[in-house]
């Protein structure tokens, strides 16, 4: 049987994205442009079992979701820069405790209101560095309609698999176009669900790693009663001030995210192989830069686009691969140059690295890629 | 005979953080007196709170337990509720972490009626950081942060749940032990969002600075100044200056926020 195809809003394909993961509760509040998942889901939620809540506000609704995951329920919020910030403090919370639910951020410019409506890639560093502490993260960039759909069911799955918050990076441009894309059917992606415990509740300590180092998860109310706390805490959930221990289990959360790159990583190479100049470009700014490495192949420029899908962790050992190859690497982004260090850092002054940085709610060009590109050639 | 609390109790988490004199450990004797009195199961009791002096209780408690942020005990107390209803859902914290910081989260948790009981420890000041002041220290008195007397004027932690919608809301104190337990039994009984405010002294962060005497002077004033609420509604209020009323200020029965919710959208 075809795929049902539908013509739909990057937004709402996150909402599709969402609901074929199994997400059965939202909690948000409402911030431009990432609003259409907020009332998509309202909508769609409850005809699957699933509720929706709009919170006071956007710590709330951070808190909340955590408060839904525990409780048993895939969960799930999305909002814009400004709300991004305001979450940080219980996002932190949820890497130290471990909670596994996602939060998709529908990048706009600026810092504090900044520009509302327009698009921006300026959450990049905030999304690994944003709330205090060292952590993991998991971050991915959707780039067409049809990722947003699929990505967002990947960014489930690695949440329950690795048990921690994964954030959606989109954008404005993303978000709010529409494309016709093809609904998976049921079976057809991987859902993957938390581990939870099979051993007697008395025995059960929450902060316990399996080889994969990642603990199994008990809902509340399973009968696997236990403490969760945003202090650094022992296997067994309760706090502690033993420094060591903090530091191992940090370090613990960090390599099960580190150790599993292969499963977490994930990027478009195209045309990179034997490329001269390599374009890297996530999100919407990576649209434009295809058409830009197309035209440029046309003109006989070897020109490749190394896209990638996770942002964090950085896939440095994919890009790896080309230093000492390309000699030059074309960074446009929709920020001052945040990713650019991230390239700089990997490709250590073997090759040049230029970022094309537009932070005035404007769209990065084909035209303006491929100016660049044949200056480098 | 003397009750057996240790069936509530977390081996081994004991003893307290709390200070000597302090009231925290006679509201936990009287909330676990008040628990086995519903008949609840451990497994089906969710108790969420913050972060302070009072938001270290959970810690001890043998139920499904959440030690959150700062302010934010109501917010993941609603997410796990509404993410599953069959749930008892019991958040508490101290003065500062329910009104100031957590404010917000505590109007409209109120204002939802969503079915959480909630228990304000009311002892004037910030503990944990050690002494300053909070939005229900009375004017004029000593804070760490207030040492030429508080500017600030006093919240009602109870007139300020029963203006934002909360359906049952009561207050009591350290020193009506007895009388505690059987509010906090009614709070969990009762559908919707209820509120217990309890007084408590805090003599290492309030009672020394404002020379209120040793904890047990503090827990005399509590009885002095306390006033049942029956009382309280016929006394002018010259003669409530100074004095707060106690028991049941307030009940109502409105639509539960889950179910009306579910009712709302077709959920079954």
């Amino acid at each position: 049987m075809a795929r049902e195809i539908r013509f739909l809003q990057g937004n709402e394909a996150v909402c599709e994205g969402a609901l074929y993961a199994g997400c059965r509760f939202y909690a948000g509040y409402p911030i431009t442009p990432s609003t259409e998942i907020a009332e998509g889901l309202a909508a769609s939620l409850p005809k699957v079992g699933g509720r929706f809540i709009q919170m006071e506000d956007e710590l709330a609704a951070m808190a909340a979701t955590i408060g839904g995951s525990i409780a048993g329920k895939k969960s799930l919020t999305a909002t814009s820069g400004p709300g991004m910030s305001l979450k940080m403090e219980n996002l932190g919370y949820a890497y130290l405790t471990e909670i596994p639910c996602v939060i998709v951020n529908v990048m706009r410019g600026g810092p504090s209101t900044g520009l509302p409506t327009g698009p921006g890639q300026s959450d990049v560093m905030q999304a690994k560095w944003g709330t205090h502490g060292d952590h993991p993260a998991i971050v991915l960039t959707p780039s067409t309609v049809q990722e947003q759909l699929n990505e967002t069911v990947r960014a489930f799955n690695l949440a329950e698999k690795y048990r921690m918050p994964v954030i959606i990076l989109t954008d404005e441009i993303i978000g709010h176009m529409r494309e016709a894309i093809e609904i998976p059917e049921p079976g057809e992606l991987e859902v993957i669900d938390r581990k939870r415990p099979t051993c007697d509740p008395k025995d059960y300590k929450p902060y316990k790693p399996d080889a994969d180092l990642v603990p199994p998860m008990a809902d509340f109310g399973s009968g696997y009663r236990y403490h969760i706390t945003g202090l650094n805490h022992a296997e067994d959930g309760f706090p502690s001030n033993n420094g060591k221990m903090a530091q191992a289990d940090e370090i613990r959360q960090e390599n099960k995210v580190m150790h599993h790159y292969d499963d977490i990583v994930k990027v478009e190479e195209f045309e990179c192989a034997d490329a001269d100049i390599i374009v890297f470009a996530y999100g919407s700014s990576a649209r434009s830069a295809k058409e830009a490495v197309i035209k440029a192949r046309a003109e006989g420029i070897k020109a490749g686009l190394f896209r990638p899908l996770t942002l964090w962790p950085f896939p440095e050992k994919h890009l790896e691969k080309y230093v000492g190859k390309a000699k030059s690497f074309i960074v446009p982004e929709l920020n001052l140059g945040m990713m650019k260090l991230e390239v700089d850092r990997v490709v250590k002054g073997q090759a040049k690295v230029v970022g094309i940085n537009k932070i005035d709610s404007d769209p990065i060009t084909p035209v303006e890629i491929i100016d660049e590109i044949r200056r480098a050639k | 005979m003397a009750y057996d609390y240790s069936k509530y109790l977390r081996s081994g988490k004991i003893p307290h953080i709390w200070c000597p004199g302090c009231g925290y450990g006679i509201i936990m004797k009287s909330l676990i007196r008040a628990i086995d009195a519903t008949g609840l199961d451990k497994d089906e009791i969710v108790l969420t709170s913050g972060i302070g002096c009072a938001s270290r209780l959970p810690g001890y408690m043998d139920f499904n337990t959440l030690h959150t942020t700062h302010g934010r005990s109501l917010a993941f107390a609603t997410g796990v509720k509404v993410a599953n209803p069959k749930l008892k859902v019991i958040a508490l914290g101290g003065d500062g972490d329910m009104t100031a910081i957590g404010g917000n989260h505590f109007i409209h948790a109120c204002r939802r009626n969503i079915d959480i009981t909630c228990f304000v420890f009311n002892n004037y000041i910030y503990g944990m950081t050690g002494g300053q002041y909070s939005p229900t220290t009375p004017k004029n008195a000593k804070a760490t942060t207030a040492p030429y007397g508080n500017a600030d004027n006093q919240f009602d932690i109870a007139q300020l749940a029963i203006g934002a919608g909360a359906t049952f809301v009561a207050r009591t104190t350290t020193y009506h032990a007895v009388p505690m337990e059987k509010l906090i039994k009614q709070a969990l009984d009762h559908k919707g969002f209820s509120v217990v405010e309890i007084m408590a002294g805090c003599p290492t962060g309030y009672g020394r600075k404002n020379k209120q005497g040793s904890p047990a002077n503090m827990i005399l004033w509590q009885k002095e100044n306390a006033v049942p609420a029956n009382k309280a509604k016929e006394m002018s209020e010259e003669e409530m200056a100074g004095k707060f009323a106690i028991g049941v200020l307030h009940e109502v029965h409105k639509p539960e926020y889950v179910e009306a919710y579910d009712a709302q959208v077709g959920l079954k």
